[in-house]
């Protein structure tokens, strides 16, 4: 054996060593963290091979409601994983700092949140087996006439861009040497229309149906956009205050503050998008009210939504008030509040809330109230658990990396020279 | 795929079918018979309400029996004066006798749309229109994304949440491969104005069970057709034709 390629091959080893030695070893926190994470995941499998065996006839799904949990949980991180990436423009304009730092970790969230929708989609996909018919070439993807093909295409092209952009960031860096611009800042730029796109092409997916009067309206692509830049930043707040608790990662408060306060701006879209649907809808007042009247005010007796939506909406007023006043924005206590019920609130209205009222009543009028059962709760709970895993060892190793403490050899030996 | 190809694959599945159902099978692969587009009448002001050609059709086309009974037509219940807004339409209507004064019934299956909009979103063209108008899914190819029922406007598609049973004694064993041979679990299928007979020059199901002959049946292309005498002497309509999905469905009244 050559000596160059017995370097090679320590030097592969070593990385590797090292790498599953970052993994593997940490504070009391994070194996808790990380045990807590892999009993739901566990818990989440166990939940879904039934389902696999029997059908999707082990979820509370049926021929009028043939969408649910699992959709609802795709369409909300689909706007999560576009939004990671829109960070960037801000963080670079308003030079929040560490710029690569924070291009790495919000491509790697995003790749991170992509990957969980991708499993809510095929947990929700019949046949699994068959997922391959979806791939172009080897399957027949139904290009350009469905939306669904497109979205397979973007989510894929997207979920590509954001892992190629952090791991050669952090490959030169463990090399020790300067990212070549020509190729990287081209690829980042253009990862930021791939963000736009993979959340308008998600609303059109819905949007072009005109057997759903709820979803066939124009607004829901703007809605869409308008709610992702306050669910996914806000879910970045909370990353970012973590990670500088427990890494060398240091993003200022004004960063954050500044966050908050664009968040404030998507916000009041939001809301306003959402007033001048419903004065379209209640003002008009024709048929295709029946949906928005289901989730608001409940149809026939039928209200189960209703609770949730006015919680969510409620929440989401509140974190806009929040965010609005410079007092409350830039005090570390009421911004986490108000990040919180900005999460929890725009997952209700665009998860279930825009999911669920779609299929109620059916075409044909029929009301069948939706509510996951006990599986679909748990299989969706082990996705987000892995999802958040991924993005812990992703960090774990990342972070070390960016910061230099985890490089070549000799690039080490560079160093301490 | 060539002839030979597709003799091979009807082979191989009459052969898995006998070996899981114990049953001979017959699996049709009747082309399109030339210069023919199917369409469908239905008589409202004769429809009682029976729902016979619901069951009819549960029974020719091999669908799943129990928990949930898998149904490609559904009769709805509406209060007499209201038509076009189904919301306040009964599914579930139970009553000791049909009909009943005060209401009328519309049964509603697959449309077989010109336009179908379940077409166009699939995204692994699973599902198509065949020349003679019949949309059609190949549930082989099927991912069960369930796209196409979030897309049809008339509830014409259903899923087979689970395994679809049959009774041993109950397998309709002349099928067509497009049409009613047994589904498995996970896949959408749906009314193909029984694809297995009109193609042998038959009538579906339902036009033949039905006791007060509110169902026609025949060629659009032919001017000598029942189906085209309806659409001539009757005041006909399609569901939901603001749509645009050019329904080969027409519902008419007695004039």
């Amino acid at each position: 054996m050559s000596q160059s390629l017995r370097e090679t091959l320590k030097e592969t080893w070593r990385f590797y060593r090292k790498t599953l030695r970052l993994v593997l070893t940490g504070s009391k926190e994070y194996y808790l963290w990380c045990f807590l994470l892999l009993s739901i995941m566990i818990v989440g499998f166990l939940c879904y091979l039934p389902q696999l065996q029997k059908g999707l006839i082990t979820t509370n799904m049926k021929d009028q409601v043939v969408w649910g949990l699992y959709i609802s949980n795709f369409t909300y991180l689909v706007g999560v994983a576009a939004a990671a990436v829109l960070l960037v423009v801000p963080a670079y304009i308003y030079q929040f700092g560490p710029i690569k730092e924070i291009v790495v970790l919000g491509e790697l969230f995003a790749a991170s949140s992509i990957i969980m929708a991708l499993l809510f989609v095929i947990v929700d996909l019949g046949r699994v087996d068959r997922f391959w018919h979806m791939l172009p070439w080897i399957g027949k993807m139904n290009f350009p006439s469905s939306l669904l093909a497109w979205d397979v295409i973007v989510l894929n092209v997207y979920l590509l861009l954001n892992l190629i952009i952090p791991i050669y960031l952090l490959v030169k860096t463990y090399y020790g040497k300067e990212p070549n611009k020509k190729f990287i800042v081209p690829l980042i730029l253009f990862s930021i229309p791939m963000a736009v796109t993979i959340h308008t092409v998600t609303a059109f997916l819905y949007n072009g149906l005109p057997a759903r009067p709820f979803w066939n309206a124009s607004i829901l692509a703007p809605r869409f956009l308008a709610s992702a830049f306050c669910s996914g930043p806000a879910i970045i707040i909370i990353v970012f205050q973590i990670l500088r608790e427990y890494t060398f990662i240091k993003v200022e408060d004004r960063a954050l503050f500044k966050i908050a306060e664009l968040m404030a701006y998507a916000m009041f879209l939001n809301l306003f998008f959402l007033i001048s649907e419903m004065f379209k809808e209640y003002y008009s007042n024709t048929v295709h009210i029946a949906s928005l009247k289901y989730l608001y005010e409940g149809l026939h007796g039928h209200n189960l939504l209703v609770p949730w939506i006015w919680v969510g909406t409620l929440m989401n007023l509140i974190a806009f008030i929040l965010f609005l006043f410079p007092i409350t924005r830039q005090r570390l206590s009421t911004l986490n509040i108000g990040c919180i019920l900005i999460i929890a609130g725009v997952w209700i209205e665009k998860g279930p809330g825009l999911v669920i009222p779609g299929f109620v009543p059916d075409p044909l009028g029929e009301i069948y109230e939706y509510i996951p059962n006990f599986r679909e709760l748990f299989i969706s709970f082990g996705i987000w658990a892995t999802g958040f895993l991924i993005f812990t060892i992703l960090m774990k190793v990342a972070i070390p990396i960016a910061s230099g403490e985890f490089s070549h050899s000799r690039y080490e030996k560079e160093k301490m020279s | 795929m060539t002839k030979e190809e597709k003799e091979a694959l009807i082979a191989r599945l009459e052969e898995r079918y006998l070996k899981k159902y114990k049953k001979k099978f017959r699996v049709g692969i009747e082309e399109a018979i030339q210069n023919t587009l199917w369409g469908y009448g239905l008589d409202l002001s004769r429809c009682i309400g029976c729902r016979r050609c619901v069951y009819a059709c549960v029974e020719e086309n091999n669908c799943s029996r129990e928990k949930p009974q898998s149904q490609w037509i559904r009769v709805i219940r509406l209060k007499k004066g209201s038509l076009i807004n189904l919301e306040d339409s009964e599914h579930y209507y139970n009553p000791e006798l049909v009909p009943e004064k005060e209401f009328l019934y519309i049964p509603v299956q697959c449309q077989q749309c010109e336009n179908p909009p379940c077409v166009r979103v699939c995204p692994v063209h699973a599902t198509w229109k065949e020349p003679d108008g019949l949309v059609v899914v190949d549930y082989n190819w099927c991912i069960g994304c369930r796209y196409c029922i979030a897309a049809c406007p008339y509830r014409g598609r259903i899923f087979n949440w689970g395994e679809p049973n049959v009774p041993p004694e109950h397998w309709n064993t002349s099928v067509h491969y497009l049409g009613n041979r047994p589904r498995m679990r996970n896949v959408v299928d749906k009314c193909t104005f029984c694809i297995q007979r009109v193609r042998m020059g038959r009538y579906p199901a339902c036009v033949e069970v039905c006791p007060t002959g509110s169902r026609k049946f025949g060629n659009l292309l032919d001017p000598n057709s029942e189906i085209r005498y309806v659409i001539q002497n009757k005041r006909t309509f399609r569901l939901k034709e603001d749509l645009n999905t050019e329904p080969k469905f027409y519902y008419f009244f007695e004039a």
